[in-house]
């Protein structure tokens, strides 16, 4: 077999390098075409890649040839791979929405292909990266990328929010750079591989100050309460497939990065005091009501959205004191997929119906789901995976949190992820019955591309069928598991 | 003291000035100096503290080359984005998170 | 009193930060004998350039993608209908100008040149590039630039399409970015060249897009 040529790894990162500067070669507002053939590419590289890693356990790729700590590693376990294939499912759909979503020749989608390019470069790169500095590289990446995309509209509302947007990011990124530094400043190197048995031997000070530097950044830029002030007015006025990105991929990024630094490097850290795990998942349980609480009051249906995701984040902290099992991260995965699928379905739905009626407001739905049954069924699909109704992923997340929750003893989480399904039922459901409302006929909605309604289908579905075929997905994540 | 350790010192000062500079400061040239100084103060401590035996380490120098490209590209985003909102609002500071 | 409790942690942050730093042992992993050891094979002769473009390539390629991510961004916010303001032409200016650029430009190769073997280098040497493109600018002989064409976006991106090209080509015999001694030096030498040009313009972009956005400013 030719391996090289195929080798996933590095063709995750260059693939999206490639069409992203092949779209700013093509000109303003084009390369949607190269994007959807390619990204279908990387699709099938990833599952490729999930065959191997469940075939042969985790994948390297010694970047130059020269190996860690000299030179830079590439490396693909169970955790890696889980979310590369979250990535580019959720990038593939989004990538046919949004060419029905800008028509040809908008302005402010003239650099939106170059830019989404980059972004899942950066992200790509981001979960295969075994070499600290080289990951701070890939987190500018995707902070800028996802800056530039926020900003893209150019109206004085998003230029403010990306500004705000970027110095949360420059901060976040800024505090996990003095961490690499201090950490190479105490063991001469930043591969991650060669640091876990160095820190393990013998962590001063300077480590745990570095190693709490890294995760407060990173908890910035995952936008866990109570860092989350950048979160809904970038993700809230952005346009929709970008919302559907940034919700559903970017912050999760930075989530992957501290349980990565959690389960690996800092793992003799984070065991020094029982209570530390708690700390994370205080603050998770925090966002969830905080979070819950905005979105059942916010009267714009992108802004209900947007706090819905500071509330969704919070799930994934809560799976910090369950960490000593597998179950826990099974769980905290299985979380940042069913809200990665349903969240990018439930912007692209409320893309479709800002589209129609030409508002954003919840009140201004009523009578869309007479007009737009598929948008609205995607809707309410994506909300029964975020209140966590049977069959969808949503359920099986929640089903392990409790499991797991219990099987340790730590009932409290199971009563806030049960609550938490509550609350998120009160929410999807203040939208689906404004827009079940029976209106006078006179009302008009403008016409929508119908792929637009079938992307946010597809990716609502899968959010949904995710949680019949779990299993697999949970087998992917023994692979590389220490503890 | 060695001089790799005393650049480490006063990047262990500049740093908490910065991220203070970026909390504090309103108006958005002084936040993008805040970050400026932010940076200045991690490049520092990492070319600094491992060359703290004196002795010039050039894996830290080669990062701290690609840090200053990053810090540069993002200061440049930074700035157009604060022309653009000062050409579209005449004004040079964040407003209010809106509470919706 | 917010202002004060912030300043205040970061006082006594920087006090912790400071004198953990003073109770350091050694580093147990030192990779300056490795650098050193694989210098021959590395087609440059000096350390620094060693790490950029060989050892660390990787961070190389992904910090050029992020210059040129932001100028992306930059694109996306500027309006498109400007009219450039022109820049009042001052005769002294413009005669230094004329003659300082010719010499940045000497001074850009060689810092090119010099990136092998002492400290200079591509990005060097873009820097003095877009720095004559900047004062040729403000001394109003070149005017500020639109949204880019082809040919300046395949300017713009040369450097790094090089780059990745030879990335992905090497991919096929080996590594991502692994050089074979034999080729490392011209390989580079290909990518440091593409690269200071790119280099030039994007920072100069990054300077001369922005100069016609006056819309609004009083």
């Amino acid at each position: 077999m030719t391996e090289a040529l195929l080798d996933p790894l590095p063709g995750l990162i260059l693939l999206p390098l490639a069409w992203g500067i092949a779209a700013f070669l093509l000109g303003p507002g084009r390369g949607a075409a190269p994007a959807i053939v390619t990204l279908s590419l990387q699709f099938l590289f990833c599952l490729q890649l999930t065959h191997q890693v469940l075939a042969d356990g985790p994948a390297t790729h010694p970047v130059g040839g020269w190996g860690a700590p000299l030179g830079i590693d590439l490396m693909a376990d169970g955790l890696a791979t889980a979310m590369l294939l979250l990535t580019q499912a959720v990038a593939l759909p989004l990538a046919v929405y949004a060419r029905a979503y800008f028509r040809p020749g908008a302005p402010e989608a003239r650099h939106f292909w170059p830019l989404f390019g980059l972004l899942l470069a950066g992200l790509n790169g981001l979960f295969l990266s075994a070499d600290l500095f080289n990951v701070y590289v890939t987190l500018e990446l995707v902070g800028l990328a996802a800056v530039g995309l926020v900003a893209m509209g150019g109206g004085a509302g998003q230029i403010a929010a990306a500004l705000r947007y970027l110095f949360a990011t420059l901060l976040g990124s800024g505090a996990y750079l003095l961490g690499v530094a201090l950490i190479y400043g105490s063991y001469g190197s930043v591969s991650i591989t060669t640091l876990e048995p160095l820190v393990a031997a013998h962590a001063p000070t300077l480590v745990g100050l570095a190693g709490g530097l890294m995760l407060l950044g990173l908890m910035l830029k995952t936008a866990l309460f109570p860092f989350h002030f950048w979160l809904p007015p970038a993700h809230g006025g952005a346009a929709a497939p970008v919302s559907a990105l940034l919700s559903a991929l970017v912050v999760k990024a930075s989530f992957y990065l501290i349980l990565r630094l959690w389960l690996g490097p800092l793992a003799p850290l984070s065991a020094l005091h029982p209570l530390l795990p708690w700390l994370p998942a205080l603050l998770g349980t925090a966002a969830i009501f905080w979070g819950s609480w905005k979105a059942i009051r916010a009267l714009r249906l992108k802004m209900m959205i947007a706090y819905s995701t500071v509330a969704q984040l919070g799930y994934l902290f809560l799976i910090f004191p369950l960490l000593g099992a597998l179950g826990g991260l099974q769980a905290g995965i299985m979380q940042a997929f069913a809200h990665g699928l349903a969240k990018a379905a439930m912007f692209a739905a409320a893309g479709v119906l800002i589209k129609a009626t030409g508002q954003d407001t919840i009140a201004g739905l009523a009578g869309a789901a007479q007009k737009l049954p598929l948008t609205l069924f995607a809707f309410g699909l994506a909300g029964v995976t975020l209140m966590g109704l049977p069959p969808s992923a949503g359920f099986l997340a929640k089903w392990q949190l409790i499991e797991a929750a219990l099987g340790q003893d730590c009932w409290l989480i199971a009563l806030v992820a049960l609550a938490g399904g509550l609350l998120a039922a009160v929410y999807v459901f203040r939208v689906l019955r404004q827009a079940f409302l029976l209106t006078a006929p006179e009302s008009s909605l403008q016409p929508v591309p119908r792929s637009l309604e079938w992307a946010a289908f597809a990716l609502a579905s899968a959010s949904v069928l995710l949680g019949l075929r779990g299993v697999e997905l949970m087998q992917l994540l023994h692979v590389g598991w220490a503890g | 003291m060695s001089t790799g350790l005393l650049f480490a010192l006063v990047g262990a000062a500049l740093f908490p000035m910065g991220v203070a500079g970026l909390l504090v400061q309103r108006h958005l040239l002084r936040r993008i100096l805040a970050f400026n100084l932010m940076g200045s103060g991690a490049f520092l401590i990492l070319v600094g503290l491992a060359q703290r035996q004196d002795v010039a380490d050039p894996v830290p120098q080669a990062m701290v080359l690609t840090g200053i490209v990053v810090a540069v590209a993002a200061t440049a985003l930074a700035l157009a984005l604060t022309r653009r909102l000062y050409a579209l609002t005449g004004r040079l500071e964040l407003p209010d998170v809106e509470h919706d | 009193m917010k202002k004060i409790a912030i300043q205040l942690a970061a006082l006594v942050f920087a006090l912790v930060l400071g004198s953990a730093m003073l109770d350091l042992d050694p580093a147990p992993v030192d990779l300056r004998p490795a650098v050193a050891a694989h210098l021959e094979a590395s087609g440059v002769a000096h350390p620094v350039t060693a790490v950029l473009l060989n050892y660390r390539g990787y961070d190389t390629l992904l910090e050029v993608a992020v210059l040129l991510l932001a100028l992306f961004a930059i694109l996306a916010v500027i309006p498109d209908s400007q009219t450039g303001r022109p820049t009042p032409a001052a005769p002294v200016l413009q005669t230094l100008a004329r003659l300082a650029v010719p010499l940045m430009l000497v001074t850009a190769t060689f810092l090119l040149w010099a990136g092998a073997f002492r400290p200079g280098g591509a990005f060097q040497a873009g820097s003095v590039l877009a720095a004559a493109l900047v004062l040729l600018h403000l001394t109003g002989l070149l005017a500020g630039w639109p949204q880019p064409g082809a040919r300046l976006r395949w300017g713009l991106a040369a450097g790094f399409l090089v780059f990745l090209a030879v990335a992905a080509a090497l991919l096929l015999q080996g590594h991502l970015l692994q050089y074979p001694p034999a080729w490392a030096g011209l390989l580079i030498l290909c990518i440091e060249f593409a690269l200071t040009l790119s280099l030039g313009l994007l920072l100069a972009g990054l300077f001369l897009f922005l100069s016609r956005d006056t819309e609004g400013a009083p």
